[in-house]
Formats: C-alpha cells, structure tokens, sequence
C-alpha cells in the first residue's frame, strides 16, 4: 500500500460535478497528513478533457466504450483492477448516484473497510455526519488495506478543488466484461411552472406541514412575501409537490435572499441545496434539530402557533 | 412471477434527542426510540406493487430490534407474503457489513429474482447494506431508485440524479436495487388490520450466529456536533416572534 489519495471524478453528461472537486479539496487535507499524493481517477470514453482543472497531483484516466455513460457494473469493473493493483491509502468517492453504486460494492469485492457519509478532515481522520446531522463520528485510516470513503458536501467548496494548470495524465488498462447494467436512456426533468432556483424568496416545507392541506398556510405566506413554495424530499414524495419544487441533493439548489424554513430538520442532504441562501429563518419545535446550526434566525415554535400571527402581523404591515 | 425480498430494518427516530454510549463511540441504543428507516418503507411499498401489477411472492427479511415484530405485522398488513426475522446479537448495534452478511445468508435461500431495500438510512456509517448484500450474492446493484419495472429477465429501474434527471437502467437479474422512493408514496394500514395479522401470520425467525463486522469504519470517536454559529434565536410566543419576523424582513427590505 502507498500513502496517495484517489478521487474517483464524477461526470455526467460531460460535466464534472461540483463533488468531484470538493472530494479532491478533502483528499488534499488527507495527503498532507498521509504524505501521499492527490491522484484523480477519471473513467469514461473519449472524456480526457474532462481532466483540464482537476486539483490533482496526476490524473489516471482509463477509456472504454462501456464507460461513455456511468453505469454500475462497468464502473467497479474499472475500480476493482485498478485499486487491487495501485493499493493507494484511501479511495474517495462522492456519497451520490454514481458514487454509492460503486463503493459499497468495491468494499465487499476486495475485502475493504468503507467509510460513507464524511463531510471533513481532521488530523488524518474521517469526519462523517450521520444521523441527519445529529451525530458526527470520527473514523480512522487502515494502516494495512486501503480506506474506501464516500464523501458529502458541506466542509469543502468545489472552488478549493479546481485548478488553473491542468493536471499531468497516464492512462491505463481497462477491461470489462459483459457489463449487467445498461443505460437505456435518460429522461429529463419534467417542465416546472416556477423555477425555484430564480426566485428571492423562498417559503420551504418539510414533513413538519403534516398534510397537504396545511400547504395553504405556506402559500399564503408566499404570497405576502412575494415568494413561492418549495419543500424537502419527504413532502415531495407524498407527491403534495411537484419534484420541480424540491430542494437539496437530489431536487435543485437555491439561493434566495430568504429562506424560511417550516418543519425542515436540516438532514445533510437538504442543506446542501439551500446552505448559501443569504437568510435562512428556521421555525422547529425540536432545539437540537440541526438547521439551526446554519440558520441566521431561528424560533423553537410550533409552526402552526405561528403562522397566522405571521400571516395577521405581515397583512398589517 | 417475480420472487422479491425486501430488505428492511429500524433505525434512531430523529426528532428524539439522541446520546452517545460510554463507550464514546456508538449511539446509545438504551433509549433510541426505533422506527422503521423511511427508504426501507418506500422499498417495501414499490415491492408490493411489483406483485399487484404482475404477481409474485413479497418476502421481508429484519434484524430483531425493538418495534420489529410490529413492523413485520405492518408489512404484512400491506401485502407481504412472507415474514422472517434475524436473531442473534445486536443489542449494542452492528454495523451494515455484519447485517449484510447477515441479510445475504437469509436471502440466499429464498433464491430471489429481486432484492429491495432502501438506498440509506441515517445510521449508516459503513455504507448503504444495499451494494454489500448484492455482492455477498453475487448480484449486480443499483441505487437512487424511484420506479421499478420487471419484464422477463430484466428489470428497468429509474436512477436518480440531481435536479430530477432520471436515467433509465436496465439490470439483468437477478438484481438487488436501492429504493430511494417507490412509484408510490407508502400506504398507510388501519391498526385493525395489523392486530389481524399478529393473529395470523407468523414470523420465521432465523438465527444468525456470530457475524463477521469486517469492512466497518474503525470509529474513534462519537459525538453531537457543535456549531461554530449557531442562529440567533427570538425568544417569546408567537405573537412576539411574529412581530420580531416582520422587523427583519422589513430591515432585509423584503416588505
Ligand atoms: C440519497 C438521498 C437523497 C436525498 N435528497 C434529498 C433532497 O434533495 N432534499 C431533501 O430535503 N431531502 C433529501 N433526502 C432526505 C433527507 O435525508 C431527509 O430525510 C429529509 O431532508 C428530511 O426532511 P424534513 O426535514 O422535512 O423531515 P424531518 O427530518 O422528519 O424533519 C421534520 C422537522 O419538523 C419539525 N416539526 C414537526 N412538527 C413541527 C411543528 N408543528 N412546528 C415546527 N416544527 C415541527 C421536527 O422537529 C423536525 O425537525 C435525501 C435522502 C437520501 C438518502
């Protein structure tokens, strides 16, 4: 084993995504105090390019035509050779759609310890947030077998992983054998009456609104405050609102000059899409709920208390 | 006629407060209240379908924990065929590649055309179980699921990725697949229908032995965040807290 740092990039449609460079931003942290090198691993076909500003100390970067587009098979097909053979401390992969079809994989194929959910470096550690945000843990490297590791968003920025001069590349060998996953096609997300990512004023829900009928209570806020609603997964998923209308890791990312957030814990994956809102005013009944630790205001109040004292002091105002 | 297993299993209900063992580096298990993680609800829900559009037999498989037995029964008030549950030691918690290895060995057997379970859960911290019990069975895994088709050999699965693009897969089973919400939102059962069933139908439990944890995060460490900033609060009832969000949205020139 060697003291390097992987990156597995991740690209889709010919776009890395910000994740890759904030793992890279994270792997850098890690070298420093493994001693090791940053080193980008980029699969895909006819997609060298991609490499250009990756924040690495070299590039591997394997081709194939069965991995123009991610699927799962193909990709730890890719992995397995290459990590059994460059044996490097730790391997990074983003906690996603691409990243964690693949790592929990690998950990089984080869016999690897995984670490998922790690948001920070600390001292050559692997600082994960689990449970929703409610509990941190700390995590070490194997001294023997390299440390496979998904990474959240949330303690770096993709800036910090994006580089001016492009990287040195070396390719290598790829060989994958009839692949059980194929991508059909894709099919791209249906067409939103508002685009919540353009708008200055943001009411939020999550599961805290109860029923979709308490929705109006959310909009007539909306419509005080010249705003429109949006909502975490869960009221999404209940199909109160449209998919278009969802924020954090797998809907859009926003940045409004308020945020007011109704009933919404602050689950990693909901803050990655709204952490940079310029307000966020947080109403929970929980104190420990961990929105309120990003927040610029916050109320530990039952948001159906509040609401019509709000909507009866806005209407007078 | 598809065979389909689903994976579930319980996990810390968030909205409680939650505290760190002696051991400082595991959750307290003493107090967490459980319910069932809300991705395994949505696997259980898109397995069910699977079998009302098309037929086939629903097997749950779930660790033994406090409330598993009531949520068996709530599975199998929703249309679940089969009940089994895994016994042996977990009191103190055991990590996804232990109750992989765990969940592998009972689903072995059942010789399944399709795994579900949820893509996540909030404790894990060694992965999802999804991609390791797929490989302890040989099988290929795909996550971030939200609709699942089967026709014959195959089984189209819609993947998802950020902003709501969706990439149709096609998997060869037999396949495991991580449920990230099934075509339908979970139904809900009248309490009636599950008393019913703990009359009737009867859980299989099945021993587990020792489990082999390898694989598992080697954690130091366990503890409840601190913000380096936390929000400032306005403190008061709602009237007050009213008339204090008023002030910031006119400071913020928002009216
Ligand atoms: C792969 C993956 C992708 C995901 N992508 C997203 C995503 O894009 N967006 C997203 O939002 N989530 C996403 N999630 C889900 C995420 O993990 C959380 O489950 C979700 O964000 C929780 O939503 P919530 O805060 O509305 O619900 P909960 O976490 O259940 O929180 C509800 C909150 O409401 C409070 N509350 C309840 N009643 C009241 C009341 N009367 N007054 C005031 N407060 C009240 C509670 O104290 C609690 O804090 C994803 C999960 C996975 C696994």
């Amino acid at each position: 084993m060697n003291q390097d740092i992987f990156v597995v990039v991740e690209h889709l449609r010919g776009q890395v995504a910000d994740i890759s460079y904030i793992m890279l931003a994270a792997a850098r942290d890690l070298a420093q105090a493994t001693g090791g090198e940053v080193v980008a691993v980029l699969l895909g076909h006819n997609a060298q390019a991609l490499a250009s500003n990756l924040a690495a100390n070299h590039v591997l970067y394997g081709d194939h035509s069965s991995l123009a587009e991610f699927t799962s098979d193909a990709y730890t097909q890719a992995l397995a050779g290459l990590l059994s053979k460059e044996a490097p401390r730790a391997a990074f992969f983003g906690s996603t759609s691409i990243g964690s079809d693949v790592a929990g994989v690998l950990s089984a194929r080869l016999g690897l310890p995984l670490v998922s959910s790690c948001v920070q470096i600390a001292d050559g550690n692997l600082i994960s947030q689990i449970c929703g945000g409610k509990i941190m843990a700390e995590s070490a490297l194997s001294d023997e077998v390299t440390t496979l590791v998904t990474v959240i968003p949330g303690g770096y920025k993709p800036a910090q992983g994006q580089a001016q001069t492009s990287p040195a590349v070396t390719t290598f060998e790829v060989s994958i054998a009839a692949p059980r996953v194929s991508l059909k096609q894709y099919i791209e997300p249906e067409v939103a009456d508002v685009d919540i990512s353009a708008e200055n004023v943001l009411i939020a829900v999550g599961r805290g609104i109860q029923t979709e009928d308490n929705l109006e209570l959310a909009e007539e806020l909306a419509e005080l405050l010249g705003g429109v609603v949006c909502a975490s997964r869960p009221v999404v998923d209940q199909g109160w609102l449209p998919t278009a209308r969802m924020v954090g890791k797998s809907g859009k990312s926003v940045k409004p000059k308020l945020y007011l957030a109704l009933g919404i814990s602050g689950a990693p994956e909901h803050v990655e899409g709204m952490a940079d809102a310029e307000m966020i005013i947080a109403i929970n009944m929980d104190p420990d709920a961990p929105i309120f630790d990003i927040a610029t205001y916050g109320a530990e109040i039952d948001l159906f208390d509040l609401i019509d004292p709000l909507l009866e002091a806005l209407e007078g105002a | 006629m598809t065979n389909i297993v689903v994976l579930a299993k319980l996990v810390p209900d968030l909205v409680e407060e939650l505290e760190i063992a002696e051991s400082g580096t595991a959750l307290d298990m003493e107090w967490l209240r459980l319910i069932i993680n809300e991705f395994d609800n949505h696997a259980t829900e898109q397995a069910i379908i699977l079998k009302e559009r098309s037929g086939g037999e629903v097997t749950v498989i779930a660790p033994e924990a406090e409330g598993a037995n009531e949520m068996l029964y709530t599975i199998a008030a929703k249309g679940a065929d089969r009940l089994i549950m895994l016994k042996g030691d977990f009191e103190d918690g055991i990590n996804n590649h232990a109750l992989a290895r765990a969940f592998a060995g009972a689903a072995k057997e059942l010789k399944p055309d399709l795994v579900l379970t949820g893509v996540q859960a909030n404790d894990d911290l060694d992965g999802s179980v999804g991609p390791l019990v797929a490989e302890y069975l040989g099988m290929s895994y795909v996550g971030y699921i939200s609709g699942v088709s089967v026709s014959g050999e195959t089984v189209v699965a819609r993947k998802e990725y950020p902003g709501g693009l969706i990439a149709e897969m096609e998997v060869t089973l037999p396949a495991v697949l991580g449920i990230q919400a099934g075509e339908e939102p979970p139904r809900y059962v009248a309490i009636s229908k599950v008393r019913q069933m703990m009359k009737t139908a009867t859980i299989d439990e099945q021993e587990v032995g020792d489990l082999d944890a390898s694989g598992g995060a080697m954690v130091q460490r366990m503890y409840v965040p601190e913000a380096a900033e936390r929000a400032e609060m306005l403190e008061g009832d709602e009237e007050e807290v009213a008339a204090r969000l008023v002030e910031i949205f006119k400071e913020a020139g928002l009216v």
